[in-house]
């Protein structure tokens, strides 16, 4: 009851509804973006994509420009890049994911060192700050979570099937290709917008932790999505609260209350598992 | 005579300037049994993935008398990743697509489709199982089972043999001498044979290819073909060595 009447008095404060709606939208969104990589074992490509964002976010310090445009300039050119290159076989995957993580780093911090005067919120890009969301990012992050939502629910089988066999897809006709790329972008987006909860440096705990944990219990595409949404959002809300009560870092707190419900799932599976054969 | 469905005429294939295949030429008919062989890096792949329509030939005639997906698939293991967690029947399920959509609209009547494929293949009980979780010769099975559940024209098996064992290897054979009653069947093997009871014809692929149109063929023969392949003989499988070839 007091907790409930707390968190009432809570949601009356702008930042707080903010911040609430905002982990709520990642929590949807990462769920669903995360169980993608996560099962194509595309979590380095995604790491790639993360970093080479920063430099959108220096050259945007330098112009002048909204930090998150550069950032999505930037990670969508990685994705489309990373996925150009790939298939055509001119490069090596990993070397050139390592080469736009970097490279994006350099850019990033390159600008913004040439950038006159202190870089305000430079930490919120590199650590996450839930409490700062403006409408504008919810705006944004609502949007983004229902066109992923809505590609996921429309298109569930044809995703399922071209993530788990690539040529056997073509050969029924499914347009591997436009696939491919309607869903890179989206990782990218997804990345960008959830920057402003996590970070740049904590983003990807986001897009692997949840999925995991309810792999733990799962090997079933479906419902790993469905359960990462929801310990996404437990997570994310159980870290928001410790983080504002022990004035700590938002993000920081997100991913380590993400990765105790992993060790807990971790516990939980232990002991059902030992009962199992107890009871045999 | 059979009916024609695809034919191959002086087709050259290759990767990136790389020529693999030269001057192939093939037809394949309603129920044809083709057991490909051949030396590793001789093109096997190459000329199954012409076939399907994977990769484009950079110069000959392939003449299709079939649709695009009257064409089922089993390719290698390691082509996929069977870590992925998806169940066996939505994997089946993936062999009923066309383009965008499922081949048949109505949910009951595609998982009747599954079920039914599954029992005919003996694996109903693995339905929800994810693949992970399956042995190789389960796995094999659900791959089987999703290239054939749309009723295929031709069915291509890349190595269906490999991570198997002995048992179901043999019965592997007895449901794929079943589907050919139904289809043709384009088999690569390194295996000839344990193989050779069962396949109608042979074609030896190494860079080009030799059209043997008998299921027996001995490693003199090979030799003649230029196709150095290690010849597997069982002591229980009857192998016989048959007379020279007559080249024109």
């Amino acid at each position: 009851m007091i907790i409930n009447m707390e968190l009432l008095r809570l949601l009356e404060y702008d930042f707080f509804r903010n911040a609430f709606f905002a982990a709520f939208l990642m929590s949807v969104s990462c769920g669903i973006i995360g169980t993608y990589i996560v099962a194509r074992r595309m979590v380095f490509i995604s790491g790639g994509i993360t970093h080479a964002s920063f430099g959108g976010i220096g050259i945007s310090y330098f112009f002048g420009w909204p930090p998150m445009a550069g950032a999505a300039v930037f990670a969508l050119i990685a994705a489309i890049t990373t996925e150009n290159l790939t298939r055509k076989k001119i490069i090596r995957n990993d070397s050139l994911i390592a080469v736009m993580w970097s490279l994006g780093m350099a850019i990033g911090i390159i600008f913004i060192y040439l950038t006159p005067g202190y870089a305000p919120n430079l930490m919120s890009f590199l650590f996450g700050s839930i409490i700062t969301v403006t409408n504008t990012d919810l705006v944004l992050m609502l949007s983004l979570t229902i066109v992923v939502s809505l590609f996921f629910i429309l298109f569930y089988r044809i995703i399922l099937f071209v993530s788990f066999d690539e040529q056997f897809a073509r050969t029924r006709g499914i347009p591997v290709m436009l696939v491919n790329y309607l869903l890179i972008i989206l990782v990218a987006l997804t990345i960008v917008l959830s920057i402003r909860v996590a970070g740049i440096i904590l983003v990807l705990s986001l897009l692997t932790i949840p999925q995991n944990t309810a792999n733990l219990f799962t090997s079933n595409f479906g419902r790993i999505l469905v359960w990462s949404v929801i310990l996404g959002f437990i997570g994310a809300f159980i870290g928001l609260l410790t983080s504002f009560y022990l004035n700590i870092p938002s993000g920081a707190t997100i991913v380590f209350s993400l990765v105790t419900i992993y060790i807990l799932g971790r516990v939980v599976k232990l002991i059902t598992g030992r009962r199992r054969i107890l009871s045999k | 005579m059979n009916q024609l469905l695809v034919t191959l005429k002086n087709v050259d294939a290759g990767y990136a300037g790389m020529g693999v295949l030269k001057d192939i030429s093939l037809n394949i008919y309603a129920k044809d049994f083709i057991g490909i062989i051949g030396p590793n890096g001789g093109g096997k792949t190459t000329l199954l993935r012409i076939i399907l329509e994977l990769i484009k030939p950079s110069s000959g005639i392939i003449e299709r008398y079939i649709e695009k997906d009257d064409i089922g698939f089993l390719p290698q293991v390691s082509q996929f990743d069977d870590k992925f967690p998806i169940t066996v029947s939505d994997v089946v399920l993936s062999g009923m697509t066309s383009g965008l959509k499922l081949k048949k609209r109505k949910t009951a009547l595609t998982q009747q489709k599954v079920e039914e494929t599954l029992d005919s293949i003996g694996i109903t009980g693995l339905k929800n199982r994810p693949i992970g979780e399956l042995s190789g010769g389960e796995l094999q099975r659900t791959m089987l089972a999703r290239a054939i559940i749309s009723s295929p024209k031709i069915l291509v098996l890349d190595e269906p043999n490999t991570y198997v064992d002995n048992k179901f290897e043999q019965e592997l054979y007895r449901i794929l001498k079943k589907l050919n009653e139904t289809m043709a069947i384009l088999l690569v093997t390194h295996d000839v044979g344990t193989i050779s009871p069962y396949i109608k014809t042979i074609a030896c692929v190494n860079g080009s290819l030799y059209y043997h149109t008998s299921n027996e063929i001995s490693s003199d023969q090979l030799k003649v073909y230029n196709c150095p392949i290690e010849m597997v003989t069982h002591g229980t499988v009857p192998h016989r060595v048959i007379q020279e070839h007559n080249d024109n």
